[in-house]
């Protein structure tokens, strides 16, 4: 019985850790992503969170990431990423494509 | 001033091909362009509110306003397309397969053509917003504001041409196939506009099953492409979808064609609901 209990708390304290997410920071500044690289790491979900510290807006985009969202002026946006395989993902703003570019790299 | 013809131009093609679409499907139906007219001033209106209020929607529920707020939209505009085919193949039988009759039938139903100013408004509304906040963006960071602005107008001039260049390669076609031909492209245009759904749905984290990528074509032809964004809309192309993404595309096509199907064979059609 303790046994089974005892599996049954690996299980679910197995899961929370699982679910709660390590959290990224992305910066915004001079329409400029601050870290360019970002490292996580692979197999793991992830929270991002881009602040964007312009006075502009700025959409934040990624295809491989799949995200597409506008972060306003002086303020900041939250992510759920799926757990990755290991690569590099591409994200751009688009509001600011010639500077505004980087990558997640997995590992 | 390039750059910002080229971003312009890419939120406006959406809109613009929508506008084409509708205007042909509706051409000889007294009042439609009043009603067009009307669903894009209500979209661009809509448009500057969402840019104004952009921050106070990103911090709604939890961080996620904004994907809520466009996969609603989305949705609506895809219950507006479907609930519009089921009704005109409703009407199909009265249609003499001429174009007169056609407008005839919808005016009296303008109820139809309300839906598809809706559709209008919601296409504009989504894509003007963000161009709002980008020539605004221009603006108060003062990059030569003056060029800017001049590559975003073109930008919106291309989109306009879009419309007509639609509009008028529909309207090219023989009366006869021109009502089938406008029933699938709304369909298919239903279908990507529900799958752009589940990606804001996703993306929120509202939807969390079948995340991972069915193929990825981007190294063919990106969907931030110029011809990747018209097929985007015409047929929802895209080229990195989901799984869900894709299962959702195919199931509304499938529920349109049914719910049509069924009303064609007099039966009571069942209400029209979007893709869940």
């Amino acid at each position: 019985m303790n046994r089974i209990a005892t599996a049954f708390l690996i299980l679910i304290t197995g899961f929370a850790g699982a679910a709660s997410a390590e959290t990224y920071t992305l910066t915004i500044k001079d329409h400029k992503f601050d870290p360019a690289e970002l490292k996580i790491p692979a197999d793991k979900p992830a929270t991002l969170v881009v602040k964007n510290l312009d006075g502009t807006p700025e959409e934040f985009e990624s295809k491989p990431l799949r995200i597409e969202k506008v972060v306003p002026a002086n303020s900041e946006a939250t992510f759920q990423i799926r757990a990755l395989k290991a690569g590099r993902y591409k994200f751009f703003g688009e509001f600011h494509e010639d500077s505004a570019k980087g990558e997640v790299v997995v590992e | 001033m390039l750059g910002a013809l080229i971003i312009v131009f890419r939120e406006a093609i959406e809109a613009g091909l929508i506008i084409g679409i509708v205007a042909a499907v509706t051409q000889g139906v007294e009042g439609s362009r009043r009603f067009i007219a009307g669903g894009a001033g209500a979209g661009v209106l809509g448009a500057l509110i969402v840019a104004v209020f952009a921050e106070q929607l990103s911090r709604a529920f939890e961080g996620s306003g904004q994907e809520l707020f466009n996969a609603s939209v989305l949705i609506l505009a895809v219950a507006m397309l479907a609930w519009h085919n089921i009704w005109m193949a409703k009407h199909g039988r009265e249609l003499a397969q001429e174009l007169s009759a056609v407008g005839k039938a919808v005016a009296r139903g303008d109820r139809t053509l309300f839906a598809l100013a809706t559709v209008v408004g919601l296409a504009v509304l989504r894509e003007g917003s963000e161009v709002a906040l980008f020539l605004y963006g221009v603006l108060a960071s003062g990059e030569s504001g003056t060029s800017v602005l001049i590559g975003g107008l073109g930008g919106l001039a291309l989109g306009a041409l879009t419309s007509f260049a639609t509009f008028f390669g529909l309207v090219s076609i023989p009366p006869k196939k021109l009502f089938a031909v406008t029933t699938a492209m709304i369909t298919l245009l239903a279908a990507g506009l529900a799958a752009q759904a589940v990606a804001f749905l996703q993306q929120s984290g509202t939807i969390t099953a079948l995340t991972d990528t069915v193929w990825d074509t981007s190294w063919i032809l990106s969907d931030k492409s110029i011809l990747g964004r018209v097929l985007h809309t015409l047929i929802g192309y895209a080229d990195q979808p989901s799984q869900m993404q894709v299962v959702v595309y195919v199931l509304t096509i499938v529920a349109i064609m049914a719910a049509t199907k069924l009303t064609t064979m007099g039966a009571q059609p069942p209400a029209p609901a979007p893709a869940e």
